[in-house]
């Protein structure tokens, strides 16, 4: 950001930008250096705000109507969907918006993967998306918890009992989480008022993370550095603005099959059913979206060892930038890790799968087998691949992509004095 | 982008598969052609306005339907009853009010503002009356049961005798399509059972049809202006695409080259 030079034209812009450069950063932000050769994998940032923004405006609308209170969440959430001026649209745009946030963050997190975006210099970045994905799973847990049915009470319950693992303390813990001896109305109004913050802890995390974004720029699916600005590089706008609300809007073309045709097909009919602690449902399922973490928190037998994998499962996200131990950031040129990168998302996929499924018999077999992978991949493939990988010859610059061969150091050199 | 296309159609084809493996039924359902399934689904007037004579004369007099009002019948997208037949409706009720300026409760005639009459006056008393089963509210019944409409549908007519083998306590019925296929609720619907004013026969399968599609619209009161602003905004956001890839491309083609 500092070495951008930006004097206002008008004599008043002069006078507010001398004292609040909010001038400077919005010319900072048009003219941003984005790599040219970004793909559509690269929208999802994009699309992600739109999400945030979306879920923030319309659960604030919600907000106004919804009451906390275990005996009245249920009718005010009937309410909202049938008495409220098109309340049944922002209730329906507010929890599929949840659905469709997760699938953006998985697009975005699995493409950050396949190209090694989280590789130096970009690992500050990475963990703070990291954190904002674990605030994203707090606060659609505790969203869902509103509506107070019977999936909502009872996820609650098991979720809050897994802290009960921790020795000597997790009872107590428990008790002082739920505010009471049982998920009650003291649980319900605490969890409302996290749902109510986490959102703009969220914004604010995503404020960084663009920043910290914007110190060395985007990384692209060659993976290497570009120099900025230069023949590798568009200004952000209107180039990458006007991608972005291409790709946006294809993505809410999605949502809004979801929102006006299936607005429930994502969630469970249990939830449907007023929250009642003296009967427990068949089978308590979480959403979609955090079914892989459950099916590693089920498949270990221990509780305190199934709740800590559960849990590394997402924090060894956070070392990942140690971990891969390969100077070659993009899949493109890496390709054994390519494969590695492929079983691991069809690994996700089987653990997704078997949080769905009931804790037994083959089932229960399966997502060990992959939980055992999950960790595999990240503790010992992605080091040890570093190493031993052949790596394809990398080009040197965006614009000339294949050059044919391994590039001669000479000729690297020869390029670069020519382009000084 | 090709890539790109196919990876999202098979994340959500995923997300499908594992929502209906939620709802995984042992037993096949009976399907039948719903009017308000598609694009441009619409209740069916008719059935809905059956579909309600069946729930007031049948289903009634055990399930409850709390959050809805006798206004609700009238309204747009619902039965559509006429305003002076929501009076009547709502006029053959007995509501209890109050307290009135003595600070007694008081009975008076239902009027199209008021919540539908509760058959019990809790569930304790519910419980009481039907051998210690809760009959559900049907609010948003066909929501809370995996398998929706064509659930219930099947439900009502999954009455079958006993199979072998498998015996019954008091007051418990075989149903082909309940879970654990145990259920407290006798067969609600024999042929005949109500009389329709427009002439349809009221065979078990049709007063099946007609409640079930009424317990849908009680669950989705919206659900043909959702269809119907869907439509709209769907067509808006296909054409603003097309527009908005027009110009990405125009201001694309001022790069050199694409990479």
């Amino acid at each position: 950001m500092s070495e951008h030079e930006y004097t206002p034209a008008s004599k008043f812009g002069k006078w507010f930008n001398d004292r609040l450069p909010l001038l400077t950063l919005a010319s900072h932000l048009t003219d941003y250096p984005t790599p040219k050769n970004l793909n559509y994998w690269w929208t999802f940032g994009g699309i992600l705000t739109f999400c945030l923004i979306t879920q923030i405006v319309t659960g604030l609308t919600l907000a106004m109507h919804y009451i906390a209170h275990a005996d009245m969440a249920f009718e005010s959430v009937e309410h909202i969907m049938r008495d409220v001026n098109y309340g049944w649209l922002i209730r329906y745009i507010h929890s599929n918006g949840a659905s469709m946030f997760f699938l953006a963050v998985y697009i975005h997190i699995f493409r950050s993967l396949f190209y090694g975006s989280y590789k130096s210099p970009r690992e500050i970045i990475w963990i703070i998306g990291i954190i904002i994905y674990l605030l994203m799973m707090a606060a659609a847990f505790m969203g869902y918890v509103l509506p107070w049915g019977q999936m909502s009470f009872w996820g609650a319950t098991v979720i809050t009992n897994l802290f009960s693992a921790i020795p000597l303390v997790g009872e107590g813990i428990v008790t002082w989480l739920w505010g009471g001896y049982s998920v009650d109305n003291p649980t319900l109004t605490r969890f409302f008022t996290l749902h109510y913050l986490i959102p703009f802890l969220i914004l604010g995390l995503v404020v960084l993370h663009i920043w910290a974004l914007h110190v060395p720029g985007n990384n692209n699916p060659v993976g290497i550095d570009v120099k900025k600005p230069s023949k590798d590089t568009v200004p952000f706008h209107p180039y990458i603005v006007i991608k972005d609300a291409f790709a946006l809007l294809m993505f809410m073309i999605v949502f809004a099959f979801f929102i006006f045709y299936s607005p429930n097909i994502l969630g469970h009919a249990d939830n449907y059913i007023e929250a009642n602690p003296m009967v427990t449902p068949a089978h308590i399922v979480p959403e979609w979206y955090l079914l892989p973490f459950y099916a590693i928190l089920r498949s270990v037998p221990d509780k305190l060892l199934g709740v800590i994998a559960m849990l590394s499962a997402i924090l060894i996200l956070a070392a990942l930038p140690w971990l891969d131990t390969s100077k070659i950031r993009s899949a493109v040129f890496r390709p054994l890790y390519k494969q590695f990168y492929w079983i691991l998302v069809v690994d996700v996929l089987i653990l997704g799968y078997m949080g769905a499924m009931p804790a037994e018999g083959l089932y229960l077999l399966i997502a060990r087998v992959a939980t055992a992978y999950y960790f595999l991949h990240f503790l010992v493939v992605l080091p040890v691949l570093g190493f031993k990988e052949k790596t394809l010859p990398v080009p040197l610059s965006i614009t000339e992509p294949v050059l044919g061969g391994t590039p001669s150091l000479a000729a690297a050199k020869q390029k670069e004095s020519f382009e000084k | 982008m090709k890539n790109f296309i196919r990876s999202l159609v098979i994340i959500t084809l995923f997300c499908f598969s594992i929502n209906h493996s939620y709802s995984a039924e042992t037993t096949k359902l009976l399907k039948t052609d719903w009017s308000f399934k598609g694009l441009f689904g619409k209740f069916d007037r008719g059935s809905l306005q059956r579909g309600y004579q069946v729930y007031t004369e049948v289903c009634a007099s055990c399930h409850s339907m709390k959050y809805l009002s006798y206004r609700n019948l009238g309204e747009k997208g619902g039965p559509e009853f006429s305003e002076a037949e929501v009076k009547a409706i709502a006029a053959s009720f007995e509501v209890i009010d109050g307290p009135n300026a003595d600070g007694e409760m008081f009975e008076r005639s239902g009027k199209p503002s008021d919540k539908f009459v509760m058959p019990y006056d809790n569930v304790k008393a519910a419980q009481a009356a039907n051998g210690g089963a809760y009959p559900p509210d049907m609010s948003v019944l066909v929501k809370a049961r995996g398998g929706g409409v064509d659930y219930i549908y099947s439900l009502l007519q999954g009455y079958e005798e006993t199979p072998s083998g498998m015996t019954l306590d008091e007051g418990v019925h075989y149903n082909k399509y309940m879970y654990g296929n145990k259920i407290r609720m006798a067969a609600p619907l024999s042929d005949g059972i109500v009389e329709y004013g427009d002439g349809t026969e009221a065979t078990v399968e049709q007063m099946s049809k007609d409640v079930t599609t009424f317990l849908m619209w009680a669950a989705e009161p919206h659900l043909e202006s959702r269809h119907q602003m869907g439509f709209k905004a769907i067509v808006y956001l296909i054409i603003l695409t097309i527009l908005v890839y027009f110009s990405m491309k125009k201001i694309w083609s001022r790069v050199e080259s694409e990479v």
